[in-house]
């Protein structure tokens, strides 16, 4: 070991912890270092990654302590920064990922922090509304809605008790990146959310965060407690989800916060005329209100309105996961194909096999087969393929995956997580599973006793071969996109149809359980 | 504890919320932590706290998974079974989980718990404190529930 103290950096977010990083940390301290916590820099194969002097270490255990202090280690990955992982990356909302301590209100002011807030405080709330327009930033959330035309709703809105909700739900499988926000860089959200009461006039900010997530709660809670002096008057508070995925959806999350069931509400009214208690309220995801912060700095709008394709501007924060063999955050200009992410940036699978399908943007997203992979990273280049990039989450299956099960999956998770108000997705994804189930079974082998009744007038009479019920299954997909009130129910049908589309295979001979 | 302390305690948490606006979810969390379930007496003393009917009460402490109206007093380990962790292959740790889980561990099933990139995953919450795990394997699950 050497004589000086070496100073070691080792994240602290949920991730790390999940894979050892307090151990780590402590073996570290054992050996007369100075251990500095934190955040990762998203490479999460490499967790836990230590860095000393800007060179990384990983997945490292306490075994490797001495290794990695003498500089013997074949685990050195070389300088962090330069890692054809991190260096072609275009980090604007993580931009400190890795290189500060989350806590830290020294690390996050050294590094622009701030900054943003500052200038929006000097200009009028419609100045600001208008850098946010300028910069072509549309919602992280799912629905890529324009962040602009939003909060100018608000802000034209009549009344005086107005709010600023942040959507920290992150119910989607495949999706972790709110999560690293809240660990990573707190006050970077307690940043954006400042910019936006400021800009459309509201007097409590509300962030609302799965109770999944304890670590980015405590994060959260002790980032505004110590910035609580530089975002006054401002009120902000934590506000925890109790298990329900369909609070993600902003009308139900609103019924949550007032102590209600989560139940999805009628639109119209739109949450920015009438929100949270009635009042106009701005209600966006995570990353949405973290990309503020840098489009309100100088320059900070036409820097972000240059990136990007189409009406797809600025950067988004990517997810690798899954059977995926470099997993973690890949934050790029919308562009990029899934090509590119699943092999030349992750890649390919980590069971090395080869891919089968991605699943992009969570259990109510398509699945995409590899003949698709050259589709650029964009909403409405998504959209026209039947798919949707949701918040950028890309789950990857290799070969093994049985697709007639995972569309299985995506009607029994809507069925479980369904807030019961309509009718399409409350009993149709009950009825889809049993369709399903009765397709990977080579069809009914008997009538519907309940369809047989003489009171079931339209009612078939007799069983239904594969092809009708695959028809029938078809049928209730459309009935369910077209009939829901919200995205639960109307977005279910995509991974079904999608995977009966590609794999019609895994669905009439598919090992049944 | 007996009913006089439970109603005390219930007391004690709506007095915290006296000024919460919508206080009745950080309530119900409070509440569930400290008494291990909401039930229908604890409801029925809400409901009078906040001015609501026992139904309404009742209505969202039943929509909310994270809340119980008897206590399970026995370490839990959620095990993450959402679709980036199947892709990990938590679909084949199930049966051997359930089995070292037996009587003693509540083996429960969550989706996603943003460790998507290192399933599968599972956190557990017992005596020894809350804590995530990744990368599981049959063995190191089985270490986990055994832990727990
Ligand atoms: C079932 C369901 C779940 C959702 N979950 C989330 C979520 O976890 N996080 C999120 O930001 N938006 C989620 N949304 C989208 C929100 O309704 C809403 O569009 C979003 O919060 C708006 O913020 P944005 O414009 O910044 O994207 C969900 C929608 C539905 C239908
Ligand atoms: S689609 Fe499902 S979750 Fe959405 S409102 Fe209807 S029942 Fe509720
Ligand atoms: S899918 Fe298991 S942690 Fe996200």
């Amino acid at each position: 070991m050497s004589a000086v103290t070496k100073t070691v950096r080792i994240p602290d977010d949920s991730l790390s912890l999940a894979v050892g990083a307090d151990a780590l940390a402590a073996a570290f301290v054992a050996a007369g270092c100075t251990v500095e916590r934190t955040s990762s820099w998203g490479m999460h194969w490499l967790e836990p990654l230590v860095e000393v002097d800007g060179v990384g270490y990983g997945p490292a255990t306490p075994a490797d302590v001495a290794a990695i202090l003498d500089g013997s280690s074949a685990l050195n990955i070389g300088a962090i920064a330069e890692h054809p992982f991190i260096k072609p990356q275009q980090r604007l909302t993580f931009a400190r990922a890795g290189r500060t301590r989350p806590l830290s209100l020294e690390d996050y002011a050294a590094t622009g922090g701030w900054a943003g807030l500052h200038r929006a405080r000097a200009m009028s709330g419609a100045d600001v509304i208008a850098e946010v327009t300028q910069s072509g930033l549309r919602g992280r959330g799912g629905a890529g809605f324009p962040a602009g035309i939003k909060w100018q709703t608000v802000a034209n809105a009549p009344g005086t008790r107005k709010y600023v909700v942040c959507n920290a739900d992150e119910g989607d499988s495949g999706t972790f990146a709110d999560r690293m926000l809240m660990e990573g860089d707190p006050f970077q959200l307690v940043e954006g959310l400042a910019i936006a009461a400021h800009a459309v006039g509201a007097q409590t900010a509300y962030i609302y965060t799965r109770s999944e997530y304890p670590h980015a709660i405590a994060k959260m809670r002790a980032a505004i407690i110590a910035a609580r002096d530089i975002i006054a008057p401002l009120h902000m508070e934590v506000r925890e989800g109790a298990g329900a995925y369909v609070c993600g959806e902003e009308t139900s999350l609103l019924n949550s916060i007032e102590g209600k069931r989560g139940v999805v509400r009628a639109k119209p009214p739109l949450p920015a005329l009438e929100g949270l208690f009635g009042c106009p309220t701005v209600v966006n995801n995570v990353l949405t209100i973290a990309a503020i912060p840098h489009i309100l700095s100088e320059g900070g709008a036409a820097e972000y309105a240059a990136l990007g394709v189409d009406r797809s501007l600025g950067t988004k924060p990517i997810q690798l996961a899954g059977n995926i063999k470099h997993g973690g955050l890949y934050e790029t200009a919308f562009g990029i194909t899934l090509h590119d992410l699943v092999y030349a940036i992750g890649g390919g699978t980590a069971s090395g096999r080869p891919v089968k399908g991605v699943q992009v943007g969570g259990p109510l997203g398509a699945y995409l087969a590899p003949d698709q992979f050259d589709i650029p990273f964009d909403y409405e280049a998504y959209a026209r393929a039947d798919a949707l990039i949701g918040h950028g989450g890309v789950t990857v299956f290799d070969d093994t995956a049985d697709m007639g099960k995972m569309a299985r999956f995506a009607m029994a998770f809507c069925a479980a997580e369904s807030c019961g108000k309509c009718t399409p997705c409350r009993i149709g994804s009950t009825r889809a599973v049993e369709v399903i189930d009765r397709i990977r079974h080579g069809g009914a082998q008997a009538a519907d006793p309940l369809s047989t009744m003489p009171q079931m007038h339209n009612a078939r009479k007799s069983a239904r071969s594969v092809d009708e019920e695959i028809a029938l299954l078809e049928d209730l997909c459309e009935t369910m996109k077209f009939g829901s009130l919200c995205a639960l129910g109307g977005f279910a049908p995509y991974p079904v149809l999608s995977a009966l589309k590609h794999w019609p295979e895994d669905f009439t001979n598919g090992d049944v359980q | 504890m007996n009913d006089t302390t439970r109603a005390q305690t219930v007391e004690a948490i709506i007095a915290t919320h006296a000024r919460t606006e919508g206080p009745l979810l950080p309530i119900l969390h409070d509440v569930q932590h400290a008494l291990g379930c909401v039930d229908a007496a604890t409801e029925a003393q809400i409901a009078l706290a906040l001015n609501l009917s026992r139904a309404e009460v009742h209505g969202v402490v039943s929509f909310y998974h994270d809340f119980t109206e008897e206590p399970d007093p026995r370490p839990c380990v959620q095990l993450c079974r959402a679709e980036a962790c199947q892709a990990r292959g938590v679909e084949a740790l199930v049966a051997a989980a359930e089995a070292a889980a037996g009587k003693r561990v509540r083996l429960a099933t969550v989706y996603c718990l943003g460790l998507c990139s290192v399933g599968p995953a599972a956190r557990a919450i017992g005596p020894g404190g809350d804590h995530l795990h990744a990368r599981l394997t049959a063995d190191t699950l089985a270490q986990v529930i055994e832990n727990a």
